[in-house]
């Protein structure tokens, strides 16, 4: 239980405190306000984690999450610096401590290197998003996709392409790097009941036909069909 | 796992596939079977897909030849390992394009202001070849980028010596403006705070492991205060989290029974 390591004066910890120095009231329309158990928000971190593997796309960047664990796990690296030394807790504090950070880091490895994979790609989503649209990439991960694609198309300007005909000089990435497969299956777990889900035929002697996802059931789908309910949170990917 | 070398990288279309060859005053020329039938516009195939079917006579064999060396050598390596990088290989296709693209630009030329419509079939298939030649190029550059990020990922930012002696000056140069970026990124977590995700690759298991020493490192003090004398080939019961970065640098081996 997460809770029995959090300092007794968080409590339940709230989004805007986590993005705040003091912990003061911060204006409410200005952030986003959850109301969250430490608990709750490892919940939310192994979901995100979990969707983030099991997805063959990019999701929607969760950079609060992120940044509401790691300060969880700052107040549990103190919080562990006192207590005594030989105390048995000591060491299950400390696994909890690693069993976290193992799962921050492998969530932001997975979207790094989904990141990589499909640069020009992820870039032009995050390019052409609508204004009022949450955005793919965080701050730091458009920077570091940006400077992926710039150090790549340096790279082989340099090394290959100057050296090509003049009409051949340029590559376009978007063409050139393969897309997501949107169409690989998932495995996922329903968690608000969805009606009339479209399923697209998998041969040409049958027809497109709809099915109603219990909450509870677990499905196989292609991942096309689930994909708005993932980012709306309907559906885990397992 | 790495990325397969069956990249779809560069566009391509499929070459007409019906020539004969036959002489035409003193050089081989490349006629279509119907000269009424449009270039095949199929779709973007694999890498391997292609029907080398390019059964051309080019007096020291066929096109795009060379290119292909490049992708097979690459492909024969399928572990992720990096093989030398081959500036022959890549020097040699170069100068395959350059005197493609020359020829083409003479023919092009010709068939303007002789009307030679003959002419059309060859630069059709060289400016193929040519798109092949960069298409195999970019795939085998961009499959190497991709072994070497693993590498990053596997030994550190410090490349083994045997491992840089495989890489040319670009790709050195991409290797450390990639480690600066991936670094500038660890950083920037959590609000400034920072965090290296190239750690904590696996789930922790247990809180205790088996560890042997490598080398003589001295003493140790773990977290209840005890003080552990590090001596080669001495084995010690340990915390795992505090001999991670040892078993990394070398002087403590993980041992599994």
């Amino acid at each position: 239980q997460a809770d029995d390591l959090i300092p007794s004066h968080l409590g339940k910890k709230t989004m805007s405190d986590a993005l705040s120095d003091d912990g003061s009231d911060v204006h409410q329309d200005e952030t986003q306000e959850e109301v969250m158990t430490p608990a709750e928000l490892i919940g939310k971190l192994e979901e995100a984690w979990l969707n983030e593997k099991f997805s063959p796309e990019l999701l929607e960047n969760k950079s609060e999450v992120v940044e509401c664990a790691m300060e969880q796990l700052s107040h549990m690296e103190e919080n562990l610096q006192r207590v005594k030394k030989g105390d048995m807790k000591a060491s299950v504090h400390r696994m909890e401590i690693d069993r976290i950070r193992f799962v921050l880091s492998s969530y932001l490895r997975a979207r790094l290197q989904k990141i990589e994979k499909f640069f020009p790609h992820v870039l032009e989503r995050e390019k052409s998003r609508g204004e009022g649209d949450p955005s793919l990439l965080s701050p730091e991960e458009f920077a570091f996709a940006k400077e992926y694609y710039a150090n790549t198309e340096t790279y082989l300007k340099a090394i290959a392409l100057k050296r090509m005909p003049p009409n051949l000089q340029a590559v376009d990435m978007l063409k050139a790097v393969p897309e997501p497969c949107l169409d690989s299956f998932v495995f996922l777990r329903v968690k608000e009941r969805q009606e009339n889900i479209m399923v697209e035929p998998e041969s040409d002697d049958q027809r497109e036909y709809v099915v109603d996802l219990e909450e509870g059931s677990q499905h196989l789908m292609r991942y096309r069909a689930v994909a708005p309910l993932v980012s709306s949170g309907a559906v885990q990917l397992i | 796992m790495l990325a397969p070398v069956d990249l779809k990288f560069g566009p391509t279309r499929l070459p007409e596939r019906h020539f004969f060859l036959a002489r035409d005053h003193n050089t081989l020329r490349f006629f279509p079977r119907n000269r009424s039938e449009s270039p095949a516009a199929g779709p973007v195939p694999g890498l391997f897909d292609f029907p080398c079917a390019l059964f051309v006579f080019h007096g020291t064999g066929m096109f795009c030849e060379k290119a292909i060396e490049l992708i097979r050598e690459l492909h024969r390596m399928s572990d992720g390992q990096l093989p030398a990088f081959n500036e022959d290989g890549l020097r040699q296709v170069l100068q395959e394009m350059e005197a493609l693209y020359d020829q083409n630009q003479s023919d092009v030329n010709e068939a303007k202001a002789e009307g030679r419509s003959d002419l059309i079939a060859s630069i059709k298939l060289r400016h193929c070849c040519l798109l092949r030649n960069q298409r195999c190029v970019t795939a085998y550059l961009y499959d190497r980028l991709l072994r070497i990020r693993a590498l990053r990922w596997e030994y550190g930012s410090v490349l083994p010596a045997n491992v840089r002696f495989h890489m040319c000056a670009e790709e050195v140069q991409w290797f450390s403006q990639y480690k600066k970026s991936l670094a500038s990124f660890m950083r920037s977590l959590g609000g400034g705070e920072g965090l290296d995700i190239t750690q904590d690759m696996k789930p922790p298991k247990s809180l205790y492991i088996e560890v042997r020493c490598l080398k003589d490192h001295g003493e140790f003090e773990i977290d209840d205060g005890t003080v552990i004398l590090l001596k080669k080939n001495s084995q010690h019961f340990l915390p795992r989290w505090k001999c991670e970065q040892l078993i990394r640098q070398g002087v403590l081996e993980h041992v599994m029974s």
